[in-house]
């Protein structure tokens, strides 16, 4: 297949290999499960279940919150012992309403719906129902709820399932492994989301340095025409959507546009694998395979983690701390995020926890800039960070926003290679967050001025129509005492 | 168990560069020209080479203490001895010590920290530093000498050299005009320049370096290799070195073509006087080049057309400098325009059109 370049990019060491040949384990039942009901993008969702409750695996604990949002369900069988705020695994470290959930160690699932026997001859939307009603969302990441990008075959002319199967962050090796073990459950899970989306071509796209993944899922794509699977050059961020659709179709995604308006939609290959449980054994999403990987960390490994086992449980059974990790990472190195703590839960977006130290992380401190232009010649959305962190410096937001910092991925690219160590990415989300709130400033603004005015309008028509009234009442009473004088006028 | 992640944003990553390891590796790259000149001009080369980085170092230091920044540290960027480094390379060899020392001044405390230091300035702190220098004090900035290898017969000792430095006793015998400055002294005498050319030296000698010329400059072979040597480090890339010596080349070989009698031919201006070292070392400057290498390749083309024309219609003889420092001036502009497309927009900044497969 022809392959389309994507600008820049850059070749971090990869670190792959800390846990590239372990075998996906499955981690022992904690203690206790804490299960979040915001996993998503969109609106928290709903308890369904009461403190002391007994529910049973695959059970529904909460429903979803509305449109945007997903359900939650118990990841094994046990009592519900608390509904709690505990601190989400945001780098705000702010707390979050909680399902705390006690195994009774049967690990007995509740009754499931029903597999779909012929997903291919079923009504898509029969398939959205199922997929929304599991809870899955993006498990790139994104965790953005799949049915609702499944609904999209619906809205636009899609005619390509792209299967992100990339993996380009340094040192996650989950999907690596969930392809090539349960090859066939991920092509299964993307042809039916592709007949779910109506589109008739599938490509699988992943990152030349995972021969062993390209090979099972091959394998297992052989006997379906309509799946492709292709190798793509090793080249961070390949694994970015609007890249990889690039490299893949050759289309350039436009600024404020979706890759589906260009005809491709971008699912992560966990999630079709979480669909194909769905549709083919009724299962919702209760578990996701986690990359406990980096150097602090004594046994770095591939789990299959129940949704709601804390970090510290991934930690634990990874033998501990090497030594004392200088950051903990939720995510990749490139685009993760600090994690709060090792209380925190691990949640269906989450695709790796790093526990690096300061000498894999090497963060300098920063030093002047020496316009070596690394950092315009490498940005995969060719913008000029240089001179964007400039201007970001002198708050001058309105000439960053100009010089397109709205359209930066965060991808961390440019402070990767920054010789100064400048901290490129950190003035861009900086510059994202006061811009953003300029702009709901600015709507808030506007709203309370429209409500003024829409005020105004209705006191003036008010008082217009009162004194209507009153003209129109004096105008009678002219009228009529006209009237009597008239009458009174002999004729 | 603690950690500071909070303290971290992504990414958690980090190549391992540095403004100092790139600094070094600059240096690196200038010590086989620079030691083969300091080898061709003998003593009092070795003397001028350390008064000046030696001066940049402590200006730069003093210079840091007045401003309140970290000294040490920012020493160790190697930054003021690279500054010093080639502002000696491209001083006369035999120049009294106080040229050395007066253009650390120009260079570090007038060009460089007024504009708030490394990254800061606009021009090419060396090159203000040589072009004040041949302004103020053009007769010392234009003695040549013919090569005096170290040990060979005639060639300065050590305490002559002394006398040279710092004593200003320039022997008389030993001045030599640099290829460029005889071609132009005798055109400007009526003697065109394909005559003259049989004066100068062979292009062969030009290359090697065995020529008269600045301390550092002379031959154009080992700073080749060290420019070659900077481009697999990856710390220049090819965009300015080429389109320089492209600019240089192509105007020489033009107008030669045109009238070889007027001009010298485009080979005589890449390989004479500081085409080379201009083209690798300086005119790459990362903080006075621009950004993109589009605009590198207008900045390199610029320079390499205004070191011909100054060389063939200026004053002097030598135009690098110069041609360097106006194009300094204009890169904020090139900046500006050479910025690259932005991805899923048009130049102008808009989104692109739904429905069209390339931009
Ligand atoms: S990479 Fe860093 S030092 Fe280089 S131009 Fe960009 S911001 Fe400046
Ligand atoms: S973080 Fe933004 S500016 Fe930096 S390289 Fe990535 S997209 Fe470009």
């Amino acid at each position: 297949m022809k392959l389309f370049p994507i600008r820049g990019g850059i070749h971090p060491d990869y670190r792959k290999e800390l846990s590239s040949e372990k075998v996906i384990v499955a981690l022992p039942l904690p203690a206790a499960l804490y299960i979040p009901l915001q996993q998503h993008i969109g609106v928290p969702s709903e308890v369904l279940v009461n403190v002391g409750d007994l529910v049973k695996k695959g059970q529904m604990i909460a429903r979803s919150g509305g449109t945007l949002s997903a359900p939650q369900h118990a990841p094994t069988s046990g009592h519900i012992r608390s509904i709690t705020d505990i601190p989400a695994p945001h780098p705000s470290g702010l707390a979050q309403t909680t399902i705390v959930l006690e195994p009774d160690g049967k690990d007995e699932w509740g009754e499931l719906p029903a597999p779909i026997v012929d997903p291919f001859t079923a009504d898509p939307h029969t398939i959205n129902e199922r997929v929304a009603a599991s809870g899955i969302v993006g498990m790139g990441g994104a965790a953005f709820p799949s049915a609702i990008k499944l609904n999209l075959g619906t809205q636009k002319k899609l005619e390509i399932l792209l299967l992100n199967g990339a993996e380009c962050e340094p040192y996650l090796t989950c999907d690596d492994r969930v392809m090539r073990e349960h090859a066939d459950e991920v092509i299964d899970g993307a042809r039916i989301m592709a007949h779910a989306l109506g589109v008739h071509r599938v490509v699988v796209a992943i990152e030349q340095n995972k021969p062993q993944a390209i090979d099972a899922m091959t394998r297992a794509a052989s006997a379906f025409s309509e799946v492709e699977v292709v190798g793509v050059p090793v080249q961070y961020p390949m694994g970015s959507e609007r890249h990889l659709v690039q490299a893949i179709t050759g289309r350039e995604t436009p600024a404020k546009k979706l890759t589906a308006d260009i005809g491709v939609l971008v699912h992560n290959v966990a999630t079709a694998r979480a669909v194909h449980h769905a549709v083919r054994f009724g299962r919702p999403l209760i578990s996701r395979v986690v990359t406990v990987s980096g150097k602090a960390v004594r046994e770095p490994n591939n789990i299959e983690v129940p949704i709601g086992a804390r970090v510290a449980d991934l930690i634990a059974f990874c033998g501990g701390f090497s030594v004392e990790p200088e950051s903990l990472v939720n995510g990749g190195p490139m685009m993760g995020q600090p994690l709060p703590g090792l209380d925190v839960p691990v949640v269906k977006g989450m695709s790796g926890i790093l526990a690096l130290t300061a000498a894999e992380i090497n963060q300098q401190p920063a030093s002047s800039c020496i316009r070596c232009g690394v950092c315009v010649t490498i940005c995969p959305c060719g913008l000029s960070p240089v001179d964007m962190a400039a201007f970001i410096r002198k708050d001058n937001f309105e000439t960053a926003a100009k010089l397109g910092v709205m359209d930066c991925v965060s991808c961390g690219s440019c402070s990767w290679l920054c010789p100064s160590h400048i901290p490129l990415v950190h003035y861009f989300n900086y510059a994202k967050g006061m811009i953003n709130a300029q702009d709901r400033e600015q709507r808030k603004i506007e709203q309370t001025r429209m409500l003024a005015e829409a005020h105004a309008l209705r006191v003036e028509k008010a008082a217009a129509e009162k004194a209507a009234f009153l003209a129109a009442k004096k105008a009678q009473a002219a009228a009529a005492s006209a009237a009597k004088e008239k009458d009174g006028t002999p004729a | 168990m603690s950690f500071r992640s909070i303290s971290h944003s992504a990414p958690f990553t980090h190549q391992a560069s540095s403004v100092q390891k790139i600094m070094f590796t600059v240096l690196l790259a200038l010590i086989p020209a620079t030691a083969f000149n300091l080898y061709l001009f003998g003593w009092p080369a070795i003397l001028l080479f350390s008064v000046t980085v030696g001066s940049c170092v402590i200006v730069e230091a003093g210079c840091l203490a007045l401003a309140g920044r970290p000294v040490r540290a920012t020493l160790g960027d190697y930054s003021a001895v690279l500054t010093g480094w080639l502002l000696a390379m491209s001083l006369p060899p035999w120049a009294p010590w106080w040229i050395g020392f007066l253009g650390a001044i120009f260079a570090i405390a007038l060009a460089k920290h007024p504009f708030g230091g490394i990254g800061q300035n606009v021009f090419n702190p060396a090159m203000v530093a040589r072009v004040a220098l041949l302004i103020s004090f053009p007769v010392a900035m234009t003695v040549w000498v013919m090569p005096h290898p170290l040990f060979s017969a005639g060639a300065p000792g050590f305490f002559d050299a002394i006398a040279i430095t710092f004593g200003g006793q320039m022997p008389d015998a030993v001045s030599a005009a640099s290829a460029l400055g005889h071609v132009k002294t005798e055109l400007t005498r009526g003697i065109p320049v394909s005559q003259s050319m049989v004066q100068a030296p062979d292009l062969m000698d030009m290359m090697m370096g065995y020529r008269a010329g600045s301390l550092g400059e002379t031959s154009a072979i080992l700073i080749l290799a060290g420019g070659l040597f900077l481009m697999a480090k990856r710390i220049i890339s090819w965009h300015i070195p080429l389109s320089v010596m492209g600019g240089v080349f192509l105007m020489g070989a033009i107008f030669h073509a045109v009238d070889p009698a007027r001009f010298a031919s485009g080979t005589f201006h890449l390989l004479s006087g500081a085409t080379f070292l201009g083209a690798f070392f300086i005119a790459t400057d990362y903080v006075t080049s621009p950004v993109s290498k589009k605009g590198q390749l207008i900045f390199g083309l610029g320079c390499g057309v205004l070191i011909w024309l100054i060389r063939t219609f200026a004053g002097y003889p030598e135009g690098v400098a110069f041609a360097v420092l106006l194009m300094n001036a204009l890169v904020p502009i090139i900046d500006q325009y050479t910025r690259p497309r932005a991805f899923g927009r048009n130049r102008k900044g808009e989104p692109l059109p739904l429905g069209e497969e390339k931009p």
